[in-house]
């Protein structure tokens, strides 16, 4: 059952990733994104992280594609599909299979396929523990930081009319 | 019975196609989506490793939080980036953004 579904998880997160950068209208890349980014909180439901996938969807999906989709909207649609320099795919194609090639060689030498999971469950109630006793500064810098990057962002957008 | 090398084969995958992007795409979007994937990549195996230690063990998914936190961040002021770029080029060519360069 968890082979079935990783499988139709792996098929769906790596289609859908190629599809959000190789189709010709980029709103259906946007939606594309987020599929693939609903497939990677399915990942974490069957990692047995259930907390994290609830994040991920409600901030990825829920926020960061949709900022994605609006920005989207506001940009004119791209003009230059036809002047695609064809050097930078052979380049990038290039790039990513050797990237590939050595990580997985690394992969299949190393004698990681041997680890298996371990059954116990985790709980995520220790998440909340650990956030605040152990990491609680972590997350003090994190709230700055989100606050600091929305009003950045906003003063950006507001730039142009004072000029 | 999963083992630990068919999720990192996932994460190479992933990690594999973003950096296609990074090097192919001209669109600005396009970069910011590619570097969404890789990004989601590194947080499937922080997520990972959490699960197959040997000991129970949360760090890894409390890492994995933070990081998402902080692409959240990451996304909202590239794309304030790319509409002030769009709105004084009226393109996200990346080929056609030289002022830096001199």
């Amino acid at each position: 059952m968890a082979d079935i579904s990783f499988l139709i998880l792996t098929v769906m997160a790596v289609s859908s990733a190629i599809l959000a950068l190789e189709s010709k209208e980029i709103v259906y890349g946007a939606i594309s994104l987020m599929s693939m980014l609903m497939s990677m909180a399915g990942f974490f439901i069957l990692l047995d992280a259930p907390f994290v996938a609830m994040f991920q969807i409600i901030v990825y999906v829920g926020a960061v594609a949709v900022l994605i989709l609006f920005t989207v909207i506001l940009v004119k649609r791209e003009k230059w599909i036809k002047t695609e320099v064809s050097g930078l795919r052979a380049a990038g194609i290039l790039s990513g299979l050797i990237l590939a090639f050595s990580f997985g060689l690394l992969l299949l030498q190393s004698n990681l396929g041997l680890i298996y999971a371990n059954e116990k469950d985790s709980s995520f109630v220790d998440i909340g523990i650990q956030l605040i006793s152990e990491y609680w500064l972590v997350l003090e810098v994190l709230a700055l930081l989100l606050s600091a990057s929305l009003i950045g962002a906003l003063t950006l957008a507001k730039l142009e009319k004072e000029n | 019975m999963e083992s630990l090398l068919q999720y990192l084969v996932v994460s190479i995958a992933l990690f594999a196609i973003g950096v296609y992007g990074i090097v192919s795409k001209r669109n600005a979007l396009r970069i910011l989506f590619s570097i969404e994937i890789i990004a989601n990549s590194a947080v499937l195996n922080l997520v990972v490793f959490s699960k197959f230690l040997p000991m129970v063990n949360i760090t890894g998914q409390t890492f994995a939080l933070i990081t998402i936190a902080v692409l959240a961040a990451e996304a909202a002021a590239g794309l304030a980036l790319i509409l002030v770029a769009y709105r004084i080029h009226k393109d996200i060519d990346v080929f056609e953004m030289k002022e830096l360069q001199g």
